[in-house]
């Protein structure tokens, strides 16, 4: 029949739907013979991770927004009573919670991931990108989502955040104006954020999708950083990274019960116990865990214009990250010197995170200032620099194959093993 | 190597999220003593006795000033009292409400009711308080850095000023309490109440009783979270060993 997808499926139901809207075609074709290196370890896990805590985030979202009250007058009793009140509220609105802060981890460790094994080097560049979009709507959708419970600490926290913009020369004030609705953070600002807040877990969607699409047409990096060199490299994605994903999956889940179950608040601030007085300023105002980095950036800027421009720079600075390297290897495996700046850069975002939970006196002002000296020496100075001087050791023949010690010759018959699964 | 790494990053985030967490802790108050509370850890449970205890120094003593917002009489229940008992209790309030004939009136409260607030609103409270507020105390263990050991510290915490210090109209000493100088009359006091089941009323015992009582308040499900998730950890731990086993399995024709 003219028009009609040939779809080779059997059951007779699915392939009269397939022949359609060959949508079952493209989940085998994406999830289930998709060829996937067959070198990936445990790392490669936190990209499903993601994935799955996104869905947790939105269905638990979808709960909370049905007994949530958008007015800064009921917000935060509407939250208690979603507490107290609504069957397994707690336990809805605690994996919600917690959950934002389990989202930013694996998400960190997958970029991690990404840097370590050179992913965002061609041709994976927008991959990388479309991924950087998506940490940035990461940031908005939980900044937004920190103010609903409308607490000491989602006031204080949204008049800070917004106030970043009055930084802007000229127009800076009338933007912020126009963000909160009005001349100060107040109910068309919770307003706002709420209906913000439910949009933007869809855009992430959207984005995730071409993430995974882009993905799907460059095919997976791998921990040798080389490119596979024929079916004798790869595994059907199912059955073999299904389960690996599902090992990686329970754990995480185990860990993530273990916060929601038992140090719930871990994560979360006192002072956001307390309903939102604009006549009180909190003795601190410290953002959640996963924004303290920047803060510290923030912080450490003598200026607050340059504060504002270095913090979004931080990030900014991630877009362009695939043509800063100019290393010809991917996986830091293979480059044993930048490996260890990698390390430091860790540890400098460790440190700033510990410094954007602390005052900006003492140690901590000389800490901050040399955490965000070295964040941006690395990306700016080192990757560049460091990719031309460094003489990376010897790439393996192929993923199959084991490294050639010395550069010598091919082994000889060393034919790839057919690795195919019939 | 790879091992290297894996350990290096879980280690990373670890002492990250432990450096970040207590940071915050920090701040102009006292090291607080630590207190053993019977629903700290994994499978603490709230002691019944004391929380019983420490509703009656809610009841006769707090509740003169401080409300419960968001806590019902219904919640009694959870520390094991009776329906009968809690609808003894509820009746013996006096509830403000609107008439069948849209006239305002009072009428004895019921289980389903909020706490009966001591005042009708912030400014009366201020009004009477002298321009302070008292907290309101239904998540006042959430809602303080220390949570329990910090609500004992303070309310065990009075003493004289030192004689260097010059204190403000009104105000009392408390060496817990940020700026050392709080509004609240320290309120409880050896005997302050009379306890049915003959324990000693002394301020520790009040103050930890009436703090295992708030421990409740502001989180009445936890009894209930700790039981689920003791088996819920437990069901991903087995899996996650079931899984490795079953992806030992696959994996085992596969040369890697």
């Amino acid at each position: 029949m003219a028009g009609l997808h040939k779809s080779e499926f059997t059951n007779p139901v699915i392939n009269w739907v397939d022949s359609r809207l060959p949508i079952f075609t493209m989940m085998q074709k994406e999830y289930g013979v998709f060829p996937t290196p067959k070198n990936f370890n445990y790392f490669w896990n936190f990209g499903a991770l993601a994935m799955v805590t996104l869905m947790i985030m939105i269905a638990t979202g979808i709960f909370l927004a049905m007994n949530y009250t958008a007015h800064t007058s009921m917000a935060f009793d509407s939250v208690q009573r979603i507490m107290r009140d609504v069957n397994y509220g707690w336990l809805i609105r605690y994996v919600h919670a917690n959950g934002a802060s389990m989202f930013f981890l694996v998400t960190y460790v997958h970029i991690f991931r990404g840097l370590y094994y050179g992913s965002y080097k061609a041709p994976r560049e927008l991959l990388w990108i479309l991924g950087v979009v998506i940490l940035l709507i990461m940031m908005a959708t939980a900044f937004f989502g920190y103010v609903l419970p409308w607490g000491q600490m989602s006031y204080w926290g949204a008049t800070v955040i917004t106030n970043l913009f009055s930084a802007i020369p000229v127009v800076g004030e009338p933007i912020v104006t126009w963000l909160w609705g009005g001349f100060s953070v107040a109910n068309p600002t919770l307003n706002r954020f709420f209906a913000l807040h439910y949009l933007l877990p869809f855009v992430l969607i959207g984005i995730v999708f071409l993430h995974v699409a882009a993905l799907h047409v460059t095919g997976s990096n791998n921990p040798l950083g080389i490119d596979v060199k024929g079916p004798q490299d790869t595994l059907p994605f199912h059955p073999y990274y299904t389960i690996k994903d599902s090992v990686g999956l329970c754990l995480f889940l185990a860990i993530f019960a273990g916060f929601v179950f038992f140090a719930p608040n871990f994560f979360g601030a006192a002072d956001n116990e307390i309903p939102a007085n604009p006549l009180v300023t909190p003795a601190e105002i410290v953002p959640e865990w996963y924004l303290l980095p920047f803060y510290a950036i923030l912080r450490s800027v003598p200026s607050k214009l340059g504060g504002v421009l270095m913090m979004f720079g931080s990030i900014g600075l991630l877009f362009v990250v695939p043509w800063l390297d100019t290393s010809p290897v991917r996986s830091c495996k293979f480059r044993p010197v930048y490996r260890w700046f990698l390390a430091l850069l860790v540890i400098a975002c460790i440190v700033l995170g510990m410094v954007g939970a602390h005052r900006p006196e003492g140690i901590w002002v000389l800490l901050g200032r040399l955490g965000t000296i070295y964040y941006f020496l690395h990306f700016l100075v080192i990757l560049p620099v460091l990719g031309k001087l460094e003489r990376p050791l010897p790439l393996p023949e192929s993923i199959s194959k084991p490294v050639l010690r010395g550069g010598g010759p091919l082994p000889s018959g060393a034919a790839a093993k057919p690795m195919e699964k019939a | 190597m790879m091992r290297w790494v894996t350990f290096a990053a879980a280690a990373a985030a670890l002492i990250g999220s432990l450096a970040t967490a207590p940071a915050r802790a920090e701040g102009d108050h006292m090291a607080l003593p630590k207190q053993s509370w019977s629903f700290a850890g994994p499978f603490g449970t709230f002691d019944r006795a004391a929380a019983q205890r420490g509703f009656q120094v809610y009841n006769e003593v707090c509740s003169a000033c401080h409300q419960l917002h968001h806590a019902y009489y219904r919640d009694l229940t959870g520390i094991g009292l009776s329906a009968e008992q809690v609808a003894a209790i509820a009746a013996s309030k006096s509830i403000s409400d609107i008439g069948d004939d849209g006239a305002p009136m009072d009428r004895p409260g019921l289980p389903s009711d909020h706490f009966k607030a001591p005042y009708a609103n912030d400014l009366a409270a201020r009004a009477a308080q002298n321009g302070a507020l008292p907290p309101d105390l239904s998540l006042i263990i959430k809602a303080r850095d220390g949570g329990a050991d910090y609500v004992y510290a303070l309310l065990t915490g009075y003493s004289a000023a030192p004689s260097n210090m010059k204190m403000s109209d009104g105000m009392n000493y408390n060496k817990y309490f940020v700026g050392n100088q709080v509004a609240m009359t320290p309120p409880l006091s050896e005997g302050r109440v009379t306890y049915a089941d003959g324990t000693p009323a002394s301020v520790n015992q009040m103050a930890k009783d009436v703090v295992t009582f708030l421990a409740f308040i502001s989180e009445p499900e936890t009894e209930q979270r700790k039981a689920l998730g003791v088996r819920i950890v437990l069901f991903f731990v087995l899996m996650t060993g079931l899984t490795y086993a079953v992806k030992r399995k696959v994996w085992s024709d596969v040369d890697h």
